[in-house]
C-alpha cells in the first residue's frame, strides 16, 4: 500500500519538501542542544518541564480525541463515521510520534532512555505511561492498516481486529488519564494536585482532537476526490462542542474550589496565570486569550446556525484549537511550577532554539499524517471509482 | 525476602563472630576475654545488628540519617561557610565566576536560573510557605535558613523515578545513581522542597577547584544533597556540619541515645511542609 505515498501531484512534493525543510533545519539546532545540553532552552531550576513536555501533553489529548470516531462508530454502528474513523486512527498515530519524540527532546540523556526498560519502575507513572502510549500507538498502527487494507481489497477486516479496536478505547482514555496522573499526583504543586485534572485533560482532549479532525476533513475534501461527508463533520462538530463546555465547566469547578476554599497555594498558581504574581505576568494576555476563544468557541457550536455554516466552521475549530492548545500547554505546565514550591516566582519564556525544535517535530507529525492521510483518501478513492 | 536473607546472613556472621569469640577466648584461656568482647561490641543487642561485613571502625552509620539545624546558630557567615564547603566538596559549579578562557575557550553565559543548588539560604516565609504570618517574631524575619534535600521518609522523588536512578538507602539517605539517571526530571517535579537541581550544562567550566575526590557530574542529569554519604563512609561529618560552627548536628533519628534525638527531645523543632506526610529528615529548632 505504501507505494501510494510515492506517487503524488506537484504540490503534495512541495508540501513533503517544505516539511523536510522545516525538519532539517530543526534537528541541525537539536544536535546543537544534544552536544551542549538543554541549557539552550528557556526553563530553568524552578520550571523544569517547558514547551517540549507542554505539547507532548497537549498531543497526547489529540492522540486520545481519535475515540471519539472509534467509539460511535464500532460500538454504536453509527454509520457515518465510516468514512472517516481510519482518518481519527491514522491522526493518532502521527501525534503519538509527535508525543514520543518531544519526550525524546526533552530527555538530558536521551541516549540513556531504555532505562525505563531495563529497570521498569511500576511506582513511576512515567512508566505507566510509556506502557499505555505504546500500546496505543502500535494498536492504532496495526488496526488502521489493517482496516485499509481490507477495504482496499474490498474484503472484511480480519475478525482479530475486532477486540483489538475494542482494546483501542480504554486505551485512548488511558493514555491521557496516566498522562493527567504524571501531575496530579505530586504532593507539593497545588495548581495539579486535584482529582479533576485527569477529567479536564479528557474533556479539553476531545474538543481540541476532533476540532483537529473537521479541519483535516475539510483539507482532504479540498486536495483529494475523497469526500468525508457533511453529515460526518456537523457530528463532530457536536462533539467539539460537548467536550469544549465540559473543559471549561471543568475549569469552573477547579476556580470555585480554589478560590473559595482560599487556601493560597493553590490560589497563587490561577492568580499567577490570569491576574499575575508579584508583578510578573507573562501569560496573562494568553490565558485571556485561550478563555475568550473557548468562550466564542462555545458560542458558534451551540448556536444551530452557526454551527451548520461551513464556510465558519473551520474558522471556530482554529480558535478552539487554538484556545485548547493554550489552555493545555502553556498554562498548565507553566501554571504548575510558578510560583515554585518555595513562592519564588520564576518566569518560563521558551527560547527560539526550542520553539523551532518543537516545529521539528511537528513536521515530523505532519509528515507522516500527510502520508498516512494520502493513502487513506486514495484508497477510498479506489473503492468508489 | 529480602530482609530475611540478610536475617539469615547476619545470623551466620554472628555465628561465625562467636566463633571467632570462642576460639580466642580458648586461646587466651580466660573469661575476662569474653567479657571484654562483649563489651567492644557493644552488649547482646549490637551483636545481633552487625552487618554482613564488619565495617571499618570509622564508618558512621544510623538507621535512618536525620539532621537538625539550630536556627539561633545560623549567622551570614556561617551560611556562607556551610554553602562554600558543601560546593567545594561536591565540584558544584558557581555560575557567577567567569570560566578559565584559556581552558574553557568559547564557553556560553550560564543562565542563572539554571543553577545548581545543593544547601543554599532562604528566609523563613519561603522555607515555611504555608506558615507564613503577618505577626511573626522579628527575628525570624531577617534569619537566614538553610534549606537542603529533607532525605524524606516517604520521598515523592523516589516514587516519581522511572529507573530507580534515586532510590533510598536503607540507612534513610535518598542518594542518586548519575549513570543511571535520564534527566526526565519527573523527580524535580515531585519535589516538594525544591531541593533538586538538573545538570543544564557541562559544569567544568564553572568548578573553581575541582575536588578528584568526588564525581563531576555530566551534563544532562539531575543532582541533589547526599548527606555525604562519601564522607561518611570515611569516618568524617558533612561538609556543612564541619562547616557550621555546632549549628547543623547529623545522626541516627531511631537511635533514642543519638545527639540529634537529644536535641530534639530538649527543643522546639519544626519540619518543612509536615502537612504533605513525606516526612522529612531535617528539623529546624526554633
Amino acid at each position: 500500500m505504501l507505494e501510494i505515498a510515492i506517487k503524488g501531484s506537484k504540490k503534495y512534493w512541495i508540501w513533503l519538501g517544505a516539511l523536510l525543510t522545516v525538519m532539517a533545519v530543526a534537528f541541525a539546532l537539536y544536535i546543537d542542544q544534544f552536544m551542549n545540553g538543554l541549557m539552550i532552552t528557556g526553563m530553568s531550576r524552578d520550571v523544569s518541564w517547558g514547551f517540549y513536555i507542554a505539547n507532548f501533553t497537549f498531543l497526547v489529548g489529540v492522540a486520545a480525541g481519535g475515540v471519539m470516531v472509534v467509539i460511535p462508530y464500532y460500538l454504536h454502528d453509527y454509520e457515518r463515521f465510516h468514512r472517516i474513523t481510519i482518518l481519527g486512527e491514522f491522526l493518532a498515530v502521527a501525534s503519538l510520534i509527535m508525543c514520543l519524540m518531544f519526550i525524546v527532546a526533552d530527555l538530558g540523556q536521551p541516549i540513556r532512555m531504555l532505562n525505563v526498560l531495563l529497570y521498569p519502575t511500576p511506582n513511576s507513572m512515567l512508566f505507566w505511561d510509556m506502557c499505555v502510549l505504546n500500546g496505543y500507538l502500535f494498536l492504532n498502527i496495526v488496526i488502521g492498516w489493517k482496516v485499509l487494507e481490507a477495504e482496499r481489497n474490498q474484503v472484511k477486516p480480519p475478525a482479530w481486529t475486532k477486540p483489538l479496536i475494542y482494546l483501542s478505547i480504554p486505551f485512548a482514555i488511558g493514555i491521557h488519564t496516566v498522562t493527567a496522573y504524571l501531575y496530579c499526583g505530586l504532593p507539593g504543586r497545588g495548581f495539579w494536585l486535584t482529582a479533576i485534572l485527569a477529567p479536564r485533560f479528557l474533556a479539553s482532549a476531545f474538543a481540541a482532537g476532533p476540532s483537529f479532525l473537521i479541519l483535516l476533513c475539510y483539507i482532504v475534501r479540498k486536495f483529494t476526490k475523497f469526500d468525508p461527508g457533511w453529515e460526518a463533520i456537523q457530528t463532530l462538530s457536536k462533539i467539539v462542542c460537548y467536550a469544549l463546555i465540559a473543559n471549561v465547566f471543568f475549569f469552573f469547578c477547579e476556580v470555585f474550589v480554589v478560590f473559595y476554599s482560599k487556601i493560597p497555594g493553590h490560589m497563587a498558581h490561577i492568580k499567577y496565570l490570569f491576574f499575575g504574581l508579584h508583578g510578573h505576568g507573562a501569560l496573562v494576555p494568553w490565558m485571556w486569550t485561550s478563555m475568550t476563544l473557548m468562550f466564542i468557541g462555545i458560542a458558534l457550536l451551540v448556536v444551530p446556525a452557526f454551527r451548520n455554516n461551513e464556510t465558519l466552521l473551520p474558522f471556530t475549530c482554529i480558535m478552539i484549537f487554538i484556545g485548547t492548545w493554550i489552555d493545555k500547554s502553556l498554562g498548565m505546565i507553566s501554571g504548575g511550577f510558578v510560583p515554585n514550591p518555595l513562592h519564588h516566582v520564576t518566569e518560563y519564556i521558551p527560547t527560539v532554539q526550542e520553539i523551532v525544535i518543537s516545529l521539528g517535530v511537528l513536521a515530523t507529525g505532519f509528515l507522516i499524517l500527510t502520508v498516512l492521510f494520502k493513502l487513506a483518501a486514495t484508497v477510498k478513492e479506489e473503492v468508489r471509482g | 525476602m529480602k530482609n530475611k536473607r540478610e536475617n539469615f546472613l547476619s545470623k551466620s556472621s554472628r555465628r561465625g563472630f562467636l566463633k571467632a569469640a570462642g576460639i580466642s577466648a580458648v586461646a587466651i584461656g580466660a573469661a575476662p576475654a569474653i567479657k571484654a568482647v562483649s563489651i567492644a561490641s557493644g552488649g547482646g543487642d549490637a551483636v545481633s545488628s552487625l552487618p554482613l561485613t564488619t565495617p571499618k571502625a570509622e564508618v558512621l552509620t544510623a538507621k535512618r540519617w536525620g539532621m537538625v539545624i539550630d536556627t539561633s546558630k545560623i549567622t551570614e557567615e556561617v551560611v556562607e561557610s556551610v554553602v562554600a564547603a558543601c560546593r567545594n566538596s561536591h565540584n558544584i559549579p558557581n555560575f557567577d565566576i567567569q570560566p578559565d578562557e584559556k581552558k574553557y575557550p568559547n564557553t556560553r553565559p550560564a543562565k542563572k536560573m539554571q543553577e545548581i543548588k545543593w544547601i543554599w539560604e532562604e528566609h523563613y516565609h519561603n522555607a515555611f510557605p504555608e506558615m507564613e504570618d503577618e505577626f511573626l517574631a522579628d527575628k525570624f524575619k531577617s534569619l537566614p535558613f538553610l534549606v537542603t534535600c529533607n532525605h524524606c521518609k516517604n520521598a515523592p522523588c523516589v516514587q516519581a523515578c522511572p529507573t530507580k536512578a534515586t532510590f533510598k538507602r536503607e540507612d534513610g539517605i535518598v542518594i542518586m545513581d548519575f549513570h543511571r539517571c535520564i534527566g526526565c526530571r519527573f523527580c524535580m517535579a515531585a519535589c516538594p522542597y525544591g531541593s533538586r537541581s538538573f545538570n543544564f550544562r557541562d559544569a567544568r567550566p564553572f568548578i573553581e577547584k575541582i575536588n578528584p575526590e568526588f564525581p563531576i557530574r555530566s551534563k544532562g542529569v539531575v543532582e541533589k544533597c547526599n548527606l555525604c554519604a562519601e564522607r561518611l563512609e570515611r569516618g568524617l561529618q558533612p561538609a556543612c556540619v564541619e562547616a557550621s560552627e555546632g549549628a547543623i548536628v547529623v545522626g541516627d533519628l531511631e537511635d533514642p541515645e543519638s545527639e540529634v534525638r537529644a536535641l530534639l527531645k530538649e527543643n522546639y523543632a519544626i519540619r518543612r511542609k509536615q502537612e504533605l506526610g513525606t516526612e522529612p529528615s531535617v528539623y529546624y529548632i526554633m
